[in-house]
């Protein structure tokens, strides 16, 4: 590997780059590059939005989302229905779900699923504060949307329990056919869940 | 080389380069069944072993990747062409060292592949290798991977199911040992006995429809005595008797009530882990870790060949058969038979061995290849 073509500075700015999920050393240096070669245009004003953010970044008190205010302002926006709780993973779960916009709902970040095999335990995520904020009156629903996997799975039906004395109902997502999916490119396990878990039309 | 005019798919290309003891390799074999002859350690086993690496998993060896690439090479390439009923396609796959650790590539037609899976659109594998020699006399984990290796051939997705259950019981286990809150314990037992169920049920399957098969079309006067084939174990039991939803609810408390009995063990004692494929000598009756080994031998043959029927069933593409040093183990008769058989398989078959004698009986329907010095030599019928 070519060393010393950019002085001690611009390497560490290609190093922490490439510490960024998607991006690795190669697709680093070509960020840094582009960064530099357009100094005004880009650089400085990435520099001063970065600047704000690792300002006034906070995570939300209530349900674990980032943001610059605590309630952020999923949890604030008054017009939300209150009746309805997302369990997620993670906050990019929560964000995918808003670019979807089907519910216009209020979520909860667990931060990660339990994994005995990876030392994650209850303790761990935030279900302590699920289950107080699923106690609320105005919740009748929570759903479960957390990954198709072992761990996933298992933290769902632990949720699922852990919620069962509450007068809610808790539902997860469906699996199954994507939209505008043709059925005879989709795996068998897919097509057997959508099969198994079939709805009145 | 004989030109062969079959219909199943067969290899009409294979490249190889730093693969194993092979520097290069450049083989364009023609007919329904190819004999590579050579001593032992010429390199016949990693050739066939290059060709299985386009089944889902690690290959006949179940070898590492990095494993793979000759002494002092940072990678290896491993390309086939291969003809279809529906034309020709080259399928690739290669290991390159990039950054820190291996990355494996997968190339449809000069294309990027998204997964190794994408190769079961054109090619199925099915193979044999003196390693499963002791199967039905060794242990019922050997028989199990047999057996899962078959489903995973019919069903794509058996491979992802197992290694679920496996994280599933691992997850369990360790929440044994570790005393974890019960409501965990309940939560990994359901989604233990979920995914329990769907693996036993797809076991299940496969085994019924391979022993349908296998009686279907048994020949008395076959010198591979016919194979009888069912699962034991109590899931399996279960998963017979009761529709799905119900055996997972049994599953469940049977794995709740074996709590104590299971962090004694350290493992989990009820389940798919711990069930055998069991094997029957068909015309005699008995079980077939009981019959002579030369029987034994015939029966695994008879079995594997009956798979590669079933495969070719069940998924439209006949499979190629990768049979390792088989010739060998079988008398005379047998051996005939074995030919017989093979040309009458849809698919093209890969033999190897160490004396060319043993494939006399292929002369003129079979490539023969002499293999040795790192070379590959057709030799003329």
């Amino acid at each position: 590997m070519a060393r010393g073509v950019a002085g001690p500075e611009i390497e560490r700015l290609i190093q922490l780059l490439a510490r960024l999920p998607g991006l690795g050393p190669r697709s680093a240096r070509r960020a840094s590059l582009a960064l530099l070669q357009k100094r005004e245009g880009l650089l400085v004003p990435l520099a001063e939005a970065m600047r704000v953010a690792a300002e006034r970044v906070v995570v939300c008190s209530t349900c674990g989302n980032v943001d610059t205010s605590d309630p952020c302002a999923v949890c604030a926006d008054p017009s939300r229905d209150p009746s309805i709780l997302v369990v997620v993973e993670d906050v990019s779960d929560l964000w995918a779900l808003e670019r979807a916009g089907a519910l216009h709902v209020r979520y909860h970040v667990l931060g990660g699923v339990l994994s005995a095999l990876d030392g994650i335990g209850p303790e761990q995520l935030d279900i302590a504060g699920l289950i107080a904020r699923a106690q609320d009156p105005a919740v009748r629903e929570v759903i479960v949307a957390l990954p198709a996997t072992v761990d996933g799975q298992t933290t769902a039906h632990y949720l699922t329990e852990a919620l069962a004395e509450l007068p809610v109902s808790v539902t997860r997502l469906a699996h199954g056919v994507p939209v505008g999916g043709e059925l005879d490119y989709l795996d068998e396990g897919t097509l057997s869940a959508a099969l198994k878990r079939r709805t009145a039309v | 080389m004989t030109d062969d005019t079959g219909a199943g798919p067969r290899v009409t290309r294979l490249l190889l380069q730093d693969f194993r003891s092979w520097a290069t390799l450049d083989l364009a074999p023609r007919a329904a069944v190819v004999a590579l002859v050579g001593e032992n350690g010429a390199g016949k086993t990693n050739l066939i072993e290059a060709i299985s690496l386009f089944a889902p998993g690690r290959g006949l060896r179940r070898a590492d990747f990095a494993a793979m690439a000759r002494h002092g090479a940072p990678g290896f390439t491993v390309s086939l062409t291969i003809e279809g009923v529906y034309g020709s396609h080259r399928l690739g796959t290669a290991t390159t060292r990039a950054g820190e650790g291996r990355t494996r590539i997968c190339r449809i037609d000069g294309a990027p592949a998204s997964s190794p899976a994408a190769f079961g659109e054109h090619v199925r594998l099915v193979w044999l290798t003196p390693d499963l020699d002791a199967l039905f006399r060794g242990p019922a984990g050997d028989r199990r991977r047999f057996l899962d290796r078959l489903v995973l051939a019919v069903d794509a997705e058996h491979g992802a199911r197992v290694s679920a259950l496996e994280r599933a019981l691992r997850t369990r286990n360790r929440l044994l040992e570790e005393d974890g809150e019960p409501r965990w314990l309940d939560a990994v037992e359901r989604e233990a006995a979920e995914l329990g169920v769907a693996v036993a049920a797809a076991r299940r399957e496969t085994v019924g429809r391979l022993d349908g098969l296998v009686a279907e079309t048994q020949d008395p006067a076959s010198p591979f005595p016919f194979a009888r084939l069912g699962l034991e174990g109590e899931i399996d039991d279960l998963v017979a008797s009761l529709p799905a939803v119900d055996a997972e609810d049994r599953y469940r408390a049977l794995l709740r009530e074996g709590r104590g009995r299971d962090r004694a063990a350290g493992r989990t004692l009820t389940g798919p882990q711990a069930s055998d494929l069991a094997v029957r000598h068909g015309p005699k009756d008995i079980p077939a870790h009981l019959a002579s080994t030369g029987e034994q031998k015939a029966l695994l043959v008879g079995l594997v060949l009956a798979h590669a029927r079933l495969v070719a069933t069940m998924t439209g593409i006949a499979p190629l058969v990768l049979l390792d040093e088989v010739a060998a183990h079988l008398d005379p008769r047998r051996r005939a038979a074995l030919y017989d058989e093979l040309l009458r398989l849809a698919g093209q078959v890969w033999l190897t061995g160490a004396d060319r004698g043993l494939f006399d009986e292929l002369a003129n329907r079979a490539d023969i290849v002499a293999v040795g010095d790192g070379r590959a030599t057709p030799l003329g019928a």
